[in-house]
């Protein structure tokens, strides 16, 4: 996949990977075995008949190509650049055993990006049902459900709490790894199908869950995403100039604060930033922070190798030229006279034995702490349960650390008429897991809302971590 | 969009907005907050709802012009309309009957204190009421004050109106001299709140103030208001904005309240600038 060079994509904010053009794309499609009994498909959380979409490339038939990929995704586009397809779909693959797989994901959103240049396709929607759904969220998730249902003839309407629609896919995930007018052409592609979208809207807050019953809302979606930043806990946290990863994000993609003064929304890098974790956002907030023009050390308490970033997310860090200090965890921030930070105090780890998540656990190495320079620190270790959910969810269970708890087959939540899924379930996952958690929800909302006479509410017992 | 249906000068840089935002209107409760964003290209800032007319549809907010976002909406009029409103956010006020309460607002912040003020005196309380400000021009909401508050003390820092000195002399005054007061509310700039609350602390009054931190997305989601309440770290748009004050570290609340200081500042300069070549 052609990308822009290091040196020049350092110091911009447009996206990375170029695509392929139509000769690539032909090429890679042409690898494709087309299997009679196609594992890549096993591999997706949404179970995209792959070898299908792919034919119809080599074929160069590629509205017919977009045709089967919307089927399964309302965000082929966004999938085809953020999917993890290396764990997943090409994983799978058959080539992968002798060597390269099928490039399963660049195909993707080659397919998406030609539809892209030609506009979109036509579908034809069933005859209304006369049954209301509302999708709490905008995430992907939530533009999951909404997509399937008012393709089954619901009548949708998503409310989504920020000023823009698109969930984490608009405040997290970074221009150059997504660009936003591919979010926004999949957004601007369901309003067209017919799904209201209301923005600065907050369920339980502008309106009750209870509210939304009574307004004659059949049944109710909630794919709230995670929320609320996890901290360190460690003295000092509170400094000027550290950020959560959700934070600095949210600043530099939702309110443009790179564009600072044209956008109102500042933001500060200094000349060093440290970020705190191993994970996908934590490179998304490491490559802004060198966009913004920052000396950015990633810190890491396990090493490369426990990492769960995408490898190739990794990889293309290091080369924009992020710097990595693994076994490395923060005990202590240290401010100027101002409340700023200045200065991170870190300790060096071994690796021990394994934990729950069968990585290896950190240990601390006695008397091996040093001093780092920072004017900025990024907190990005995970995020725990959105706050307003406990406040406001009433008759929905939660698990003790305020997610929704969600019956694995459904969706369905303790109460009856909401669904829920995504990151709000799960915690922090990808995407394409949260896609499948809506799409599988919006078959159960379709079946229920259907049903006659209508059974009572039953959910499978949860299994819950 | 949210248009706006009156505007009213109450002092220099001091507005008022009557706003039609009729589901907001209808659930707004006292002490809660919208976010709001002036245009494309525009920060999302926090304002306290001074009231709501259900019959309307509309919130009023007070605001002091400070910096670009909060000078940009004091520049529209009625008609215009605000792109982007949300709430109401926030836990509500706690609002019941204490006995006496003593109801301290500062400068622009009175238009937070006035609601709290009202519904204490409807839960059955009697209302002491201090307004402070730098001189009288910046006093303002004193006729609704008055008529919801049973003793109504106006300081001045410049002695141009009531009391010459600062809201916290006349506090003292009403502890000193016996008064009995069961709780007291604290809204107006971080340094006020503090010094409200070590004036009460030794005679441990029940002491709540309203945090008024930096905030982006108000729902929970970015932990930019951090707020350090009795040691522990809390975020004001979920879980304030009112906070025991005793056990609020001011001093953290106003140095994360500096933090864009010189940014903010550069901001309003450039448009200013932009302003005067127009």
């Amino acid at each position: 996949m052609p990308k822009q060079t290091p040196e020049v994509r350092a110091h911009n904010f447009n996206e990375v990977a170029l695509g392929y053009n139509e000769e690539k794309a032909l090429k890679a499609a042409k690898r494709c075995l087309q299997c009679p009994k196609p594992p890549c498909i096993e591999g997706c959380p949404v179970e995209i008949d792959i070898p299908a979409f792919i034919k119809h490339i080599v074929e160069q038939r590629y509205e017919e190509s977009i045709k089967v990929l919307k089927k399964y995704t309302n965000l082929p586009g966004v999938c085809g650049r953020v999917c993890p397809a290396e764990d997943q779909c090409e994983f799978k693959c058959v080539l992968s055993k002798i060597g390269a797989p099928v490039n399963i994901g660049y195909l993707e959103r080659f397919a998406a990006d030609k539809e892209l240049e030609r506009g979109p396709v036509n579908i034809d929607l069933p005859p209304p049902t006369g049954k209301k759904v509302a999708v709490v969220g905008s995430g992907p998730a939530s533009v999951t459900a909404a997509g399937d249902l008012v393709k089954l003839g619901h009548d949708v309407t998503m409310f989504e709490a920020l000023h823009k629609p698109g969930g984490v896919l608009v405040y997290g995930i970074p221009e150059f790894r997504l660009p936003k007018r591919i979010v926004q052409y999949e957004v601007d592609y369901l309003k067209r199908l017919g799904v209201k979208v209301e923005t600065n809207f907050i369920v339980g807050r502008t309106l009750t869950i209870d509210e939304l019953f009574e307004m004659g809302y059949d049944a109710i979606f909630m794919g709230v995403g995670a929320g609320t930043p996890d901290f360190l806990h460690i003295p000092g946290e509170n400094l000027g100039g550290v950020y959560s990863a959700n934070e600095f994000l949210t600043r530099s993609n939702l309110m443009k604060a790179y564009s600072f003064p044209e956008a109102d929304t500042p933001i500060n890098v200094g000349k060093v930033v440290a970020v705190i974790g191993g994970g996908n956002v934590t490179m998304d907030a490491a490559r802004t922070a060198l966009r913004l023009g920052a000396e950015v050390i990633v810190a890491y308490r396990r090493s490369q190798a426990e990492m769960p970033a995408r490898p190739q997310e990794v990889a293309n860090a290091r080369e924009e030229g992020v710097k990595f200090q693994f076994l490395t965890a923060p005990v202590r921030m240290i401010g100027n006279e101002k409340g700023q930070v200045k200065q991170l105090e870190c300790i060096k780890m071994e690796l021990g034995e394994p934990d729950a998540s069968g990585r290896r656990r950190p240990v601390p190495i006695p008397n091996s702490n040093f001093l780092m320079d920072a004017d900025a620190v990024i907190v990005a270790i995970g995020s725990g349960a959105n706050p307003l959910i406990r406040r406001t969810a009433r008759g929905v269970d939660l698990t003790e650390d305020g997610r929704i708890i969600a019956d694995p087959a459904t969706g369905r939540t303790s109460r009856e008429g909401i669904w829920t899924g995504g990151d709000i379930v799960t915690g922090e996952a990808t995407v394409i897991s949260a896609m499948g958690a809506g799409k599988m929800a919006a078959k159960d909302i379709h079946r229920w809302l259907l049903e006659k006479p209508r059974q009572r509410w039953q959910t499978v017992e949860a299994v819950h971590a | 969009m949210y248009k706006i249906a009156r505007k009213m000068e109450l002092g220099p840089n001091v507005k008022l907005m009557e706003i039609e935002a009729p589901l907001i209107a209808k659930k707004q409760k006292p002490g809660q907050f919208v976010v709001l964003r002036v245009h494309e290209n525009g920060e999302r800032i926090p304002l306290t709802i001074t009231e709501s007319n259900n019959e309307r549809g509309t919130i009023t907010l007070i605001f002091q012009e400070v910096g670009k976002t909060t000078r940009q909406l004091g520049q529209l009029n009625v008609g215009d309309a605000i792109p982007d409103l949300v709430g109401p956010l926030g836990v509500p006020a706690e609002i019941k009957d204490f006995g006496t309460v003593v109801v301290v607002g500062g400068g622009a912040a009175t238009a937070v204190a006035y609601p709290e003020a009202r519904e204490l005196k409807k839960a059955g309380n009697k209302v002491l009421t201090i307004i402070g400000a730098r001189t009288k021009d910046l006093i303002i909401l004193e006729e609704q004050m008055k008529a919801c508050s049973d003793e109504l003390y106006i300081t001045t820092d410049d002695g141009s109106k009531g009391h010459h000195g600062v809201v916290t002399d006349v506090l003292k005054q009403l502890i000193e001299k016996g008064t009995k007061i069961d709780f007291v509310v604290a809204i107006g700039p971080a340094i006020m709140m503090k010094v409200v609350a070590e004036t009460t602390r030794p005679y441990k009054i029940k002491t709540v103030a309203s945090l008024n931190p930096i905030m982006v997305d108000a729902t929970g989601m970015c932990g930019v208001c951090r707020v350090s309440v009795g040691g522990q770290t809390k975020f004001a748009c979920v879980d304030g904005p009112e906070f025991d004050a005793h056990l609020v570290d001011f001093d953290l609340l106003m140095a994360r309240q500096r933090m864009y200081l010189d940014k903010e500042r550069a901001s309003l300069e450039k448009w200013e600038k932009e302003c005067r070549i127009k």
